[in-house]
Parts: C-alpha cells; structure tokens; sequence
C-alpha cells in the first residue's frame, strides 16, 4: 500500500519537476537559434519559432510540451533538429547505463570489502592504509584520474585503447576513472556505519550469546551499515546511469552525459527537459528501490 | 573509545579535548592554517622583494621561459604562457579558497534556517518546505549552475557601474561563482537540521522556555541552533571540500573561473590540456593537484575529526 502510494506521489512530482525545470531554462537569457554557425535572418528565426511553438506564451508551450509527453514524445530536439529527444536518448542511454553500471559494478567490488576490512582492522595499518585510500579516491577528480590512466596503460604501455567504446577491452579505463570516486565513497560509508553498529546493543546482544568476533561482523554489524550505503547508492545510481560529461567527454563515448550539460548551454529546451525527467523518474524510482532494501535489510523498518 | 571526561566540564568543553587528542585532525588543522599564512604572505613578500624577483614570480607575468622544469628560479616550474606556477598556485588558492568559504556559509545559512523553520513550525510548513527540497533535489543540479550564472551574469552585464570597469565585472563573476555554489549546497544541510530541530523541539528545555514565554525565534536561536552547533559545523567541514572540488569540476567545463584568474581546478585543467605523448610536463598537473588533493585530505580530516569529538550520529 505504501509503495503504491509513493509511485502515485511521483506523477505530480514529476509535473512539478518538468515545470520548474521549464520556467529555470526559459528564464535563462538567450534561444537554442543565438548559437548557429551562420546567423539567421530575422524572417528564419521567427519561422523557426513559429515551426517549434516558441513564439507562444510560456504557458501554453508548457502545457504542448506536457501532452505530447502524455503520449510519451519528448519532442525534436532544437539543436540537432534531424533528431527527436527520444532518439538521442535511445541511442546514448544504453551506452551511458554499461558505463555508469559498470561503474557502479567497480565501485561496490572495491569499496564494499575496503570499508569492511578497515573497519573490522580498526586502528591497525590495513585501517589506515585503506582508509588513505578511500580519501584520496574521493579528493582525486576523475578529469585528473582520466588523462593520467590513459597515460599509463594506453600511450606508455600500450595496453588498452586510449578512447572510444565497442570492445571490452575499451571498458575497462572509463569505468575506473568513473567509478573510483564511488568506491572510496562506498567504503567510507560503510566503514562509519559498521564502527557505530559494532556499538549498538544487539550487536553486543549476539556477542555476550557467545557469537566469534568474524559472524558478528558480517552478520550482524554489516548487514546494518548496509544500510546507509544502500541509500546512497540510490542517487548515486541515478547519477552514474545518466552518464558523466568528463568522462564520456575525455574518452569519447557516446552517451548521454555529454549531451545534458550541451543541452544548457545550447538552450536545447526540449533536450534539457526530456534528460531532466529521465534523471529525475531514474532518482524517484531508486529511491523507492532503497526504501524496500531497508525493509528487507533491517526487520525493524515498517512503512505505514 | 576515550577514557570518561572530568564531569566538570561543558560538553563542548569535552569534545575539544578529544578533538586535541585526534592526530590527524589536529595536523590538518595546522596545515590549515600554515596554508592561509602562505597564502597571505606571498603577495607581500612578492612586493617587498627587489623589482626582478617579483616580476619573475608574478602570476599573470608572461614570458619566453615556457615550461621550465621546477628549479632555484621557479621552484615548482613554469606553464605555457612562461607564468611561475608556485605563485600560481599560492594565487589560484586565494579563488578556491574563498570559492570553499563563501559557497559554504551561504548553503550554511540557507540550510539551517530552511531547515530550522520546517523543524520548528512543523505540520504543513514543514511538509511544503522539505518537498520544495525534494523537488530541487530531483533535478540536476549542473542546471542550476548554468542557469543561475548566465541569468544572473547577464543582470549584471547591464548595470551602468559594470560596464564602466571590465575588472569588477571580473570579481562580481567569481562572487556569482560563489554564490551559486552555495544556493545548490544546501538541500543536504536543510535535511539534517530539520530531523535534529525536529527531535530537539520536544525536549523539556525547550519546552520550559516556550512554558516562559519565549517566542518562537528566540527558542530557535537562543536554543535549538546552538545545540545543533556540533552537527553543523563537522558538516560545514565536509561540505567545503565537496564545494571546491566542484569549482574545479566547473572550470574543467569553462564555465567557472575564467583567465586570467586561475583557481586550483583551471590550473589542473590547464596541466590536464598539455598531456601529449611525446614530452610530459608533470609539473603542471602533479602541484596543482597536489595541493587540492591535501587540502581536500586535510578538509576532511578536520571533519572527521569535529565529528567523532562531538560524536556525531548520522
């Protein structure tokens, strides 16, 4: 019941959403036609708004936008005028979500074990030397991680391809420099988490029952700091699946990270609010996934 | 777990000396503070020193000696342009700095007053407010960013004032830079000041002195945002950090600091540009990004610390 109710919250949310993010592009100063190779004449640019319905008030565009993605068309974008939003996203967002769950893949493989074994060695020299790590992961920006990687194992050693997507063997350098922050993050997360459950009382309930230091670890201190990791990992899922700009941009990738940030300063309305809504239905429905891993994960959580 | 405090003391009382006993935290502090000292004294010693020392140093001085290698004449290198990289750096500090500063204590005072009236008030305000913060949430905050700037940037370009002077054009860009920074760093702040206000409102002390008489701003900033001073303040420590790397996120972008000012993320960037396979000036990516990356170490270090000193429960 709860959960049906959360997903009937989410359409008006996500109206709102598409409101204010349509007034925050129209207020912005400038059209999608400033930035043409050639400057139009006056005669074109005003057939070219009237050809895509912006000579209207705001208003009424608001309401063609929101019908015509009743039927689930986002519209032509004004930039690439040969493309419709749908298409560009058909093409970009399944390379976009290997990327980011690749990524994704990565950063729970390192950052899982990492944070439980700095925080099982608490204080010893695996704590601290993970612990460095995890920092310098999450203080390190991927567009210094990027180049740096390509000089190492493509330009020096000749190992991997410097850029571009198709093989698995060009998967492997963009999901690193994409997902290593995550993982310092995740194990940061999770090593905090497991330090304070190790203090809770069911914790010392189960050990004062005579239950080895390792089980009590991960059964029970683990499985809690699950927890905050599983909701963190809701919007960082969102972000990852949407693509990343400098990383897809460095490497080459043709995703649809790229084309959201273009979208901005192109005043591609129709692009910016068909990616805006994507990322805005991917965050709302993670976030109700992180809201049923808690029931499963922590038997106390109840929904009314 | 540290050994039981004399009950003596105030509960901040106990939490600094256990944020003393904190090593890391402690040195991070200092590096802190050895960093702005550096940074304040650079430009002063550029300008006592003798006429040639300080053209050699200036930051925005161009000349021929393109990419020198760090050395006795320009300790950390030169870059493209032949300017001296440790004054670039000292300099570009100042930006990211103050970018960090600024971006924080705006999401500081947005974050604790939109959170502290949605605790406070509770009942609809609180539910109107926190699904305004939702809704930002759900929407890529990189859009905010850009429409904030142009928008803003283009009221600015119109004001008379402006356009008499390019230079303080300059500075009003980078005070925007700030700002908008700050404006979309303050969902997460609003979240944890509103469950703690929340939680603290039915206490009894607040409640004797609503009992007393106070009205409701004198209880929220005589005692609810005091109490949530501790919270606060590791979380100001954590949200630098993520600030500044953010502007050099920008700047890699182009739409941050723009040259000739440097910040740390437009030197890097810049380092990042001259990477070619033939000849690599390390120089120019591995300071920059060293100093950024311990800043940041020492950033969070601090926040760390602050936060097991007043142990701080997420």
């Amino acid at each position: 019941m709860y959960f049906l109710k959360r997903l009937l919250f989410a359409v008006p949310l996500l109206v709102v959403i598409s409101a204010l993010a349509f007034a925050l592009v129209h207020l912005a100063p400038g059209g999608p036609f400033d930035r043409e190779r050639t400057p139009a004449s006056p005669e074109i640019e005003r057939n070219l708004k009237a050809k895509y319905h912006l000579d209207e008030p705001v208003w009424k565009q608001y309401f063609r936008y929101l019908g015509d993605l009743a039927h689930g068309d986002f519209g032509v974008s004004l930039k690439y005028r040969n493309h419709s939003v749908n298409d560009i996203i058909a093409q970009g967002l399944p390379v976009s979500m290997l990327l980011g769950g690749l990524a994704f893949c990565l950063a729970t493989a390192i950052g899982l074990p990492a944070g439980f074994i700095t925080a099982a060695r608490r204080g010893r020299w695996e704590d601290y030397a993970g612990s460095l790590l995890a920092l310098l992961a999450v203080c390190v920006p991927s567009f210094v991680i990027a180049p740096v990687l390509i000089l190492i194992f493509a330009i020096k050693s000749n190992l991997l391809p410097v850029a571009l997507w198709g093989s698995p063997w060009h998967m492997i350098l963009p999901p690193v420099a994409l997902g290593l922050y995550f993982a310092g993050k995740i194990s940061r997360i999770l090593r905090e988490g497991m330090l304070q459950a190790a203090q809770s009382e069911f914790v010392t309930a189960a050990r004062a029952k005579g239950l080895g230091e390792n089980a009590l670890l991960l059964r029970h201190a683990f499985r809690i700091a699950l927890l905050p990791v599983v909701s963190y990992s809701g919007p960082m899922l969102a972000d990852l699946l949407t693509g990343s700009f400098i990383v897809e941009n460095i490497f080459q990738i043709p995703g649809i990270g790229v084309f959201l940030v273009n979208s901005v300063t192109n005043r591609d309305y129709t692009m910016l609010l068909g990616l805006s809504l994507l990322y805005a239905v991917l965050l709302i429905g993670l976030n109700l996934l992180v809201d049923l891993a808690y029931t499963w994960l922590d038997p106390r959580v109840k929904y009314e | 777990m540290s050994e039981p405090a004399p009950s003596h003391l105030s509960p901040n009382q106990r939490a600094w000396r256990r944020f003393k006993q904190n090593r890391p935290a402690v040195g991070s502090a200092w590096f802190l503070i050895l960093l702005l000292l550096a940074i304040s004294a650079w430009p002063v010693a550029l300008h006592l020193s003798g006429p040639a020392f300080a053209r050699d140093h200036n930051p925005d001085q161009l000349s021929d000696a393109q990419f020198v290698p760090p050395g006795a004449q320009h300790w950390l290198g030169t870059d493209v342009h032949g300017r001296d990289l440790f004054s670039r750096i000292l300099f570009g500090a100042q930006i990211s700095l103050l970018v960090g500063v600024v971006g924080t204590v705006v999401s500081l005072v947005i974050g604790v007053l939109w959170g502290a009236v949605a605790g406070y008030v509770g009942g609809r305000t609180d539910s109107f407010l926190m699904r305004i913060v939702d809704v930002l949430y759900s929407l890529p905050s990189i859009i905010f960013v850009i429409v904030l700037l142009t928008t803003l940037g283009d009221l600015l370009k119109q004001l008379p004032l402006v356009q008499n002077s390019p230079g303080l054009a300059g500075s009003l860009r980078v005070m925007l830079l700030f700002v908008g920074l700050g404006a979309i760093s303050w969902l997460t702040m609003a979240r944890i000041v509103r469950g703690q206000v929340l939680s603290l409102r039915t206490r009894s002390f607040v409640e004797a002195s609503r009992t007393l008489g106070a009205g409701a701003p004198r209880i929220l900033f005589r005692h609810i945002i005091p109490n949530i001073f501790g919270i606060v303040i590791t979380y100001l420590a954590l949200t630098m950090p993520a600030i500044i790397l953010y502007e050099s996120f920008l700047s890699y972008l182009g739409l941050g600091v723009q040259p000739p000012m440097a910040s740390w993320g437009t030197l890097m960037a810049e380092g990042v540009s001259e990477i070619n396979p033939i000849r690599i000036y390390w120089w120019l990516i591995l300071f920059p990004g060293a100093v950024l990356v311990m800043t940041l170490l020492a950033l969070n270090f601090l926040g760390d610390g602050l936060r097991d000193a007043w142990d701080i429960k997420n």
